[in-house]
This record gives C-alpha cells, sequence and structure tokens, in this order.
C-alpha cells in the first residue's frame, strides 16, 4: 500500500489558494521518482486543485480521504 | 513530464490591489503547476513592477479608502501580501517579468526605479511572439 511508504508530510491546515499549490510543488522538488507525501489541507478548493496539479506535473494522487473538514491526499512522486 | 510544458502569458494593465492578486495568484499557482508564465506589465500595470510599487497598490477609485481594511482582512486570513506572492512566483523559476517599453517612455520610469525581479524590458513583439505560442492568455 502507498500510504505506508509515506516519508514527508505537509501540513496545509488553515491555507487558502494559492498556498497549498505552491507549498506542494516546493515540497516535491526535492523529492526523488517513487517518493511518497502525504497532504492536509483544509482549502475546499484544493479536492479539485490537488488533482490538477497533479495532472500537469505528472504526479499521482493514490488516495483522497475526507475528516471533518481536514483533506487528506496521499501523492506518489513521479 | 505528461505532456508538454504549458505556457501563460499576461498583460497586465491594471495597478489595483484587487487586479494585482489574482495575478499574482495565478502565476504563482501556473509556475507550481511546471507551466512557464510570461507577465507584460504595462500603462498601471508598470506601476506594480516600481521599487515600493507592490507595497502601495490600493483598490480602485472610491473604494481606494478601504485599502487598509482589505489589507488587514487579507493578512487576517493568512493570505501572502503582493511582494510574498511575487517571491513565491520567482521561486518556482519559471515566471517571468517583462516591463512595456512605450510605458516606461511615457511614465519617464527609469530602469533604476524597476524592482530587480524584472527581467527585460520589451516591446509589444517580442510579447506577443511569445502570447501567440501560449495555452492561456489574459488581459487583466
Amino acid at each position: 500500500m502507498v500510504a505506508a511508504r509515506v516519508e514527508i508530510e505537509l501540513d496545509c491546515r488553515g491555507m487558502f489558494c494559492p498556498l497549498p499549490i505552491v507549498q506542494l510543488k516546493k515540497a516535491t522538488r526535492t523529492m526523488k521518482q517513487g517518493q511518497v507525501l502525504r497532504l492536509l489541507a483544509t482549502d475546499p478548493s484544493s479536492v479539485r486543485d490537488v488533482p490538477a496539479w497533479a495532472g500537469k506535473t505528472g504526479n499521482r494522487v493514490v488516495e483522497t480521504s475526507e475528516d471533518s473538514g481536514v483533506y487528506t491526499f496521499v501523492i506518489e512522486v513521479s | 513530464m505528461s505532456e508538454k510544458p504549458k505556457k501563460m502569458a499576461i498583460i497586465v494593465h491594471s495597478g489595483t490591489l484587487d487586479k494585482l492578486y489574482p495575478v499574482f495568484m495565478l502565476s504563482s499557482t501556473g509556475g507550481a503547476m511546471d507551466a512557464e508564465v510570461h507577465l507584460f506589465f504595462t500603462f498601471w500595470g508598470l506601476n506594480a513592477v516600481k521599487k515600493g510599487g507592490l507595497e502601495s497598490a490600493k483598490l480602485p477609485g472610491i473604494m481606494s479608502v478601504g485599502t487598509g481594511m482589505m489589507r488587514d482582512k487579507i493578512k487576517k486570513v493568512g493570505v501572502p501580501s503582493l511582494p510574498e506572492l511575487l517571491k513565491m512566483c520567482r521561486s518556482t523559476g519559471k515566471v517571468k517579468i517583462y516591463a512595456c517599453s512605450t510605458t516606461m517612455a511615457m511614465m519617464d520610469v527609469k530602469k533604476e526605479e524597476l524592482i530587480p525581479e524584472v527581467d527585460e524590458i520589451v516591446g509589444a513583439a517580442t510579447f506577443l511572439d511569445i502570447a501567440m505560442d501560449s495555452d492561456v492568455q489574459l488581459f487583466i
């Protein structure tokens, strides 16, 4: 399971667009192919923004969940 | 990379706070999405790339009296200031800034008065050459 390989956790709770996406790019830039990051966000726009970002940057969202207003994304760097 | 890198071309014609925010939010996001972003600052937009310009940008017209309140609100919700957003744009390494040469002559602006982030002073043909080849073209 990919989620078991999470190496970096990025906490973007309380941040609004464009911050989570800019932080996500910053964090993944130093990561290697196959490494996994978990992003926590509360901005509802991240539900669509994160997959859109992944599609354009060639990364993969492998898991998405929501728990009382906190969205969790597991992203594998390609 | 899943596909050919995308290009964005934005003509920044306005120098007011409400218009500069979308410019820098879209540019920092575009850069983070691996797009090449080209910003052409012309007319009132040129004020934004003069030293101290981003710091002193106000709401337009009669709303300018509410600029302080708007800035406080922006800060309170944790949205970055315009200079901070510019820094984020530059940190992506994807956002290029051009100043319009004709506007500089018309408004008597010298190169030394511009912020160091300005990459080039160019004319319309140079920018259009980039814009014609772009996936996103905006006039703000």
